[in-house]
């Protein structure tokens, strides 16, 4: 297909490596250009919107409580972490660390729902962030003994003799290798090499006990292990951990089109023996493909909500709280309680009829707290225009415009329901 | 887990959808017809139990009289007199005492070792097989879609409870509708009239734009066809677990005849990988609860009496326990297949505790047979475009 235009390919731009565009920021990236928009992005530095909005602080729990008032501040807790990361995602003013956070939540996707503990979820979210724009070896060995994880995947009772599988074969299938790319007789190997770590919910860490662990050497994928850091090594060694990687960047970054050989091996060239997730997710929407019209992506439920947060000005605790539970719970994504280990789904799963509507109430809730005045502002006959402008949408089809227009006299529930179009549920 | 990726089948699958959008479909004459002739009575409707992350076959259809089992798991076996006696040796848990009732009614079938040729231990490759219905490669449709697609395509003809369909219902040309848990208000007023105009196709749009346009207009059909039934939901009262809270609605779409002829309801949590007696007894006995109180609702009235409920997994575990009383991924499982036109019984041999593959069950029973059974004599389809040339079916219902 033809390629798209600068304006659009900065917008794909903020819209994928960022959360979407603030009022005015399309116009002052496309000015600045696709690619000092991109190193701007990706450019580390101090970040005030992230400062000013820290990261709750729980104290640890020793265990799930019994009585009901503690059972119920526990709940709180969980609340209170998601609602606190959707703040975040909203307020970052260089949001590429908060986007690849959240892409690295679904990729080692870890539910609460098991883990129960927010502390220990806090803790795993705070590693991703720290370590998701950097080398995949280093968040991958992190990721092996984290606590969350340990819970999670039954790692933590993982131990010599008595191996438990449920970690070893996720961390090949789903976060190193993908499926396919090792034999069950590698998954009862890798579980042996894992054995030996506990997780100790009071201090929130994972602790190797050396005799609960199996000092094998164990002959994984061909080569010789003898713990989880060699393991972890070898497997992100692998060629194919590269090609998995670099797939899973592609087709949540750029299009649902795999890349041809060519293009992904520029992507591997990228990534490089230093796993370099940030040269690889940029070499990524520098290749063309990313600029082809074709490559259009559904919005996942969150990020189409941090995109509105973002361009109505608003952060998600201003959201009723009922609305917003209700509303993410609606639309199929509720932040740290990912349906399974496999994460969340790309695609037209997002797009039902229950999710039409869903969308529609939780749009209604936001911009009751929202900032629309830019569209209040216009005359009447260029609301839908600012609409689509504050929105960081590229103008409305005529059916949208259409559909629009008789709203134009209200401009709450006209930045709804554009927030409900078919426009606003794609990365177009 | 529960819903699933997934990852190669939602990609293909999410293909082959974008191919739907091509399709046009007359919506307002589909609308009107599902208004005007509602499924007439005696129709068979199938109800499918999607249980996730591999509920373990042995400690459901317990094999408590075998000294193999109980030396397998020792920490995790049920003894003798725990378990609910249904003969040959076997015994239910003891969390499904209401489908023990539905056996000793005669309205209970149990298929026994149901799996495929080299079992996958992937969940999420061995749940794509199952709703692919496509043991030997990735396939970018689910064996309801093609049932769909083969069918006349009418989207409200499946219909799932969960937020994010189920890849079971994605055809080629056709997907099966949601039905949201929390009602089907939609506005009133000028948004009202605006949102459904967003439904309308626009020349030019990217298939997935068009994708999204076309998930407003089934909205709004399907608010039409189901929107009173599901809004009764409103008298429910709160402590209702998930999979009852699907069925009731479920039960309200087929009493008011609604014109799906597939419902796909879901639990999940089944990937018991320590600490599994406990965990899946409380699963099991949500299961039981929500489905035979399903069925013993459906059995009272007439258009209940037509419909059939089938339960499965993507997969069993391994027959002996692992260090934290708890089971790895393994392979063959029961299948449930329940409802006043069911032939109660066993189907199907219970695999050998000593003759395993690896320390996995062998499988007797092929999954796609069962799907073959149910296409056939529940939904009157010939199985061979779903399924291939070839299936047998098996002797599930009464009237087959």
């Amino acid at each position: 297909m033809a390629p798209i235009g600068e304006r659009d390919a900065v917008r794909r731009l903020l819209q994928r490596l960022g959360f979407g565009p603030r009022r005015g920021e399309l116009d002052t990236a496309t000015a600045a250009g696709f690619d000092a928009t991109l190193d701007a992005l990706t450019a580390p530095g101090p970040d005030a919107g992230a400062a000013a909005t820290p990261a709750p602080a729980f104290a640890a729990v020793e265990r799930v409580p019994k009585d009901p008032a503690s059972a119920q501040a526990l709940q709180q807790q969980r609340t209170q972490l998601v609602v606190w990361w959707l703040d975040r995602m909203a307020a970052a003013d260089r949001p590429f660390p908060e986007r690849m956070t959240w892409f690295w939540h679904g990729h080692f996707a870890t539910s609460i729902q098991k883990v129960r503990f927010a502390n220990l979820m806090a803790i795993q979210n705070a590693s991703q962030r720290r370590l998701g724009t950097g080398d995949f070896r280093a968040l991958a060995q992190a990721m092996a003994v984290d606590p969350a994880m340990l819970l999670w995947l039954d790692g933590g009772g993982n131990r010599v003799g008595k191996p438990n599988e449920n970690l070893a074969r996720e961390f090949m299938e789903l976060f190193t290798l993908g499926v396919g790319n090792y034999t069950e007789d590698d998954v009862r190997a890798a579980a042996r090499a894992l054995t030996g770590w506990t997780v100790n919910v009071a201090s929130s860490s994972a602790t190797f006990v050396p005799k609960r662990h199996d000092p094998g050497p164990e002959t994984v994928l061909g080569r010789s292990v003898a713990d989880t850091t060699s393991l972890v090594n070898g497997l992100v060694g692998m060629p194919v951990s590269g090609r998995f990687l670099a797939t899973r960047v592609w087709t949540r970054f750029v299009s649902d089109t795999p890349p041809d050989p060519g293009t992904l091996g520029t992507l591997l060239n990228a990534y490089g023996p230093r796993h370099d997730v940030t040269a690889l997710v940029r070499a990524a929407v520098r290749t063309p493909a990313f600029r082809d019209a074709g490559s259009v992506l559904v919005r996942e439920p969150v990020l189409w909500l941090t995109g509105a947060l973002r361009a109505l000005n608003v952060p998600a605790s201003k959201v009723p709280a009922g609305s917003l539970a209700g509303g993410l719970t609606g639309l199929g994504q509720v932040p740290f309680a990912p349906p399974n280990v496999g994460g969340w789904p790309a695609g037209t799963p997002w797009l039902t009829t229950a999710s039409a509507l869903a969308r529609l109430n939780l749009a209604r809730a936001v911009v009751n707290v929202g900032d629309v005045s830019p569209v209040t502002a216009a005359p009447k006959n260029a609301r839908v225009a600012a609409t689509a402008a504050l929105l960081g949408l590229p103008a409305f089809t005529p059916r949208t415009a259409a559909a629009l227009a008789p709203l134009t006299g209200n401009p709450p529930q006209l930045v709804a329901t554009a927030l409900a179009s078919p426009e606003s549920c794609v990365s177009a | 887990m529960n819903a699933l990726t997934r990852r190669r089948f939602l990609l293909a699958s999410g293909a082959a959808a974008v191919a739907a959008t091509a399709a046009t479909v007359g919506w307002k004459d589909l609308a009107d017809r599902a208004r005007s002739y509602p499924l007439p009575v005696g129709t068979g409707v199938l109800v499918l139990v999607t249980l996730y992350g591999g509920n373990d076959g042995l400690n459901t259809v317990v094999p408590a009289a075998d000294p193999a089992y109980q030396s397998a798991r020792p920490d995790l076996a049920y003894g003798q007199g725990e378990v609910l006696d249904i003969g040959e040796g076997l015994g239910l848990n003891p969390g499904l005492a209401g489908l023990k009732q539905q056996w000793d009614n005669g309205t209970l079938a149990i298929v026994r070792g149901v799996s495929y040729p080299e079992p996958d231990h992937s969940h999420f490759r061995s749940m794509d097989i199952w709703q692919t219905a496509s043991p030997d490669h990735p396939a970018g449709t689910g064996w309801i879609g093609r049932w769909l697609d083969a069918n006349g395509r009418d989207p409200l003809s499946a219909v799932s409870l969960e937020p994010v369909l189920p890849p079971m219902l994605a055809g080629a040309t056709t997907a099966g509708a949601a039905l949201p848990l929390r009602g089907l208000a939609l506005p009133s007023g000028p948004l009202a009239t605006a949102f459904t105009a967003l439904g309308r196709p626009s020349a030019g749009e990217s298939p997935l734009q068009a994708y999204a346009a076309r998930s407003i207009t089934d909205l709004h059909r399907t608010v039409d066809t189901f929107g009173k039934d599901v809004d009764a939901k409103a008298k429910t009262t709160g402590k209702q677990g998930a999979l009852a809270a699907q069925l009731d609605v479920v039960a309200r779409c087929v009493e008011a005849g609604a014109p799906a002829r597939v419902y796909s309801v879901s639990l999940g949590g089944f990937d018991t990988h320590a600490d599994e007696r406990g965990t899946q007894q409380r699963l099991l006995t949500e299961v039981d609860q929500a489905v035979s109180g399903f069925l013993t609702r459906m059995a009272g009235t007439e258009r209940g009496r037509g419909v059939v409920v089938m339960a499965y997994s993507e997969f069993g575990r391994r027959v002996a326990a692992n260090a934290n009383e708890g089971t790895d991924h393994g392979t063959a499982g029961p299948v449930f297949v329940a409802g006043a036109p069911v032939r109660g019984g066993f189907v199907g041999e219970q695999p050998s505790l000593t003759d395993l593959d690896q320390g996995d069950l062998k499988a007797t029973t092929d999954f796609r047979d069962v799907y073959a059974t149910m296409l056939s004599d529940v939904l009157n389809a010939d199985p061979a475009p779903v399924l291939g040339p070839g299936r047998t079916t098996l002797p599930l219902l009464a009237g087959a």
